[in-house]
């Protein structure tokens, strides 16, 4: 008896309509030929040939994207070490604060993590650089990752690995064969988010990073404080136009490997018949 | 021994990159500030042994908080990043929920498309997200033109750089986190509850009163924490959207870094907005625990 009513059509039009609005707005103000962002003067791409002009636009993308891509990595590595120590470590001493230590992240307001990894590097004598923005991205991404990835270990039956580790695999065979072809995509997943964690951070980096390692937010943040601006727009619709190609090529990705998947499991069935 | 080094490696990692800053925060938040490298007295002196440590300890005070409970600045930021995160978290229940039900009542087919139209601003960069409303709501802006053109108003709307901006961007850009577990919870209504309320005289309006509201209260619950925990402390919005007099504890705390180079008082605001948040969070655990041990 569920019923899509004329009520709930509007509820939604109105709310995608808010939620995509701005961007769309934003993306159309991108191709507008006129220095002042609020006056349409006909079509232009010259923001976006100015923005590639701009020699410390590129350096802060290019900084931002390495940071990403290390911190992202090691954060995956440590977050399903992680994710296997929640899991399927069992008890051990001080296994509380550890969990602790792993969700307190999440929830922490920036600014605090920020000031106290700072507070940290400066206190045992560390310059600021993309090293020290890589060490903060990783700490709090790797929750991140943790918690995607220990849905996971959770839902999978255990039973898959203790066969294995029966049939005489070490327990690194066992992880390596069994577990993690398993939880490979959530893997993947912890990455990604990792991943645009680390493009999108602020705050952190802006306590964290020296004056050699602007990263891309803290470029952009310090352009639009003073007001809006063409070429941020510009900067902005490339950016929205990776994620959206992104996430729609990663749905369709999991969605296909899911209906072959089901096909697989229902050929087995009918062989096992 | 790989037992070990599997939970060592994690555990060390999050030790000193994250309780060991803590506790440095702490400890600063206790020292004084002073002109030197870096900014504060005492720093720990080991080199002059016990004597060093004992004259370390007798250097640190609670001075940094009873100043912040004389200067109103810092007790009228707390009071109003709470009214604004509260505020905000009310505005982003009433967009969220009539979305999050229609979501629940649309067509099966449709409903990965939703879903991912929910999630996919959520990869999109928070900061940008922010900077959209900027040009939509100052005063020549996009905004404001529409609504002379219509001739609704005939001057401009005061929006950009004040509070009810500040409002817009974090219901904007909170809105998914208060989607998602009120959706979730909805989902799994089982709609013969309200067959049954109908077929006993209930008209539609007193079922979904009676019976859809309570039972997505968890999720009510869990996407209003998910708002107000990140709103309270929020450094971006307030510093973008909000004006000069948009009292935020994130953006004090950030300037009171940077401007002020006033490391022990910025470590004593830090400590206080942590002791303030821990309260929604343990609220929000419970919560979280509870739905789990409904679940089974």
């Amino acid at each position: 008896m569920r019923r899509f009513s004329w009520f709930n059509a509007t509820s939604l039009t109105i709310g995608f309509l808010f939620l995509y609005l701005p961007m769309v707005i934003l993306i159309i103000y991108s191709f507008n030929e006129s220095k002042l962002v609020t006056v349409w003067a006909g079509f232009s791409t010259k923001w976006y040939g100015e923005l590639f002009q701009n020699q410390a636009f590129l350096d802060a993308a290019w900084v931002t994207v390495k940071v990403a891509v290390l911190s992202s990595t090691i954060a995956s590595v440590l977050g399903t070490m992680a994710a296997y120590v929640l899991v399927r470590g069992g008890r051990f001493r001080g296994r509380t604060l550890f969990s602790g230590m792993i969700y307190a992240p999440l929830v922490m307001p920036e600014v605090i993590t920020g000031l106290s990894l700072l507070l940290l590097f400066i206190g045992i004598g560390l310059d600021r650089g993309v090293l020290t923005i890589v060490l903060a991205h990783t700490t709090f991404s790797m929750c991140y990752v943790s918690v995607v990835v220990s849905s996971r270990l959770v839902s999978f039956d255990r039973s898959l690995e203790e066969a294995a580790l029966d049939l005489g695999c070490s327990p690194f065979e066992a992880f390596r064969l069994v577990t993690l072809p398993i939880i490979a995509p959530a893997v993947i997943s912890g990455w990604l988010l990792a991943f645009t964690l680390s493009l999108d951070d602020l705050v952190i980096a802006s306590f964290t990073a020296g004056p050699s390692s602007t990263t891309l937010p803290i470029k952009i943040f310090s352009a639009v404080r003073l007001g809006v601006s063409p070429e941020i727009n510009a900067l902005s619709t490339i950016m929205i136009s990776i994620v959206t190609v992104g996430v729609i090529s990663a749905s369709l990705l999991s969605k296909r490997a899911l209906v072959r998947q089901k096909r697989e499991e229902r050929a087995a069935e009918q062989t096992a018949d | 021994m790989r037992r070990f080094t599997l939970i060592a490696v994690p555990y060390v990692w999050l030790l000193v990159l994250f309780l060991v800053p803590f506790i440095i925060v702490f400890k600063i938040s206790l020292s004084d500030t002073a002109l030197a490298i870096p900014p504060y007295t005492p720093t720990l002196d080991f080199s002059s042994g016990w004597e060093g440590i004992r004259n370390f300890f007798a250097g640190l005070d609670f001075e940094n908080f009873k100043f912040l409970t004389t200067d109103d600045l810092y007790w009228k930021a707390y009071l109003s990043s709470l009214q604004i995160a509260a505020i905000s978290t009310v505005l982003s229940l009433l967009v969220g929920y009539p979305i999050a039900y229609g979501m629940a009542q649309a067509p099966d087919e449709w409903r990965p498309t939703l879903m991912m139209l929910i999630i996919l601003p959520f990869w999109t960069s928070f900061l940008i997200r922010v900077y959209s409303w900027m040009g939509i709501l100052s005063n020549e802006g996009f905004l404001n033109q529409f609504l002379l053109w219509t001739g609704i108003i005939s001057e401009p709307l005061l929006i950009l750089n004040t509070n009810t901006a500040v409002y817009i961007g974090i219901v904007y850009t909170y809105l998914p986190f208060m989607i998602l577990p009120i959706y979730a919870a909805l989902e799994k209504l089982d709609i013969s509850l309200l067959e049954a309320a109908e077929d006993l005289g209930c008209s539609r309006l007193t079922a979904f009163w009676l019976i859809t509201i309570p039972l997505s209260k968890q999720g009510i619950i869990a996407g209003c924490f998910l708002v107000f925990i990140p709103a309270l402390g929020e450094f971006v919005i307030p510093s973008l959207l909000g004006g000069s007099q948009t009292l935020m504890i994130g953006k004090v705390l950030f300037e009171e870094f940077f401007s002020n180079r006033d490391w022990p008082v910025a470590s004593a605001v830090a400590v206080i907005l942590l002791l303030i948040l821990i309260i929604p969070i343990v609220l929000f655990q419970r919560n979280e625990q509870k739905q789990r041990e409904a679940e089974g």
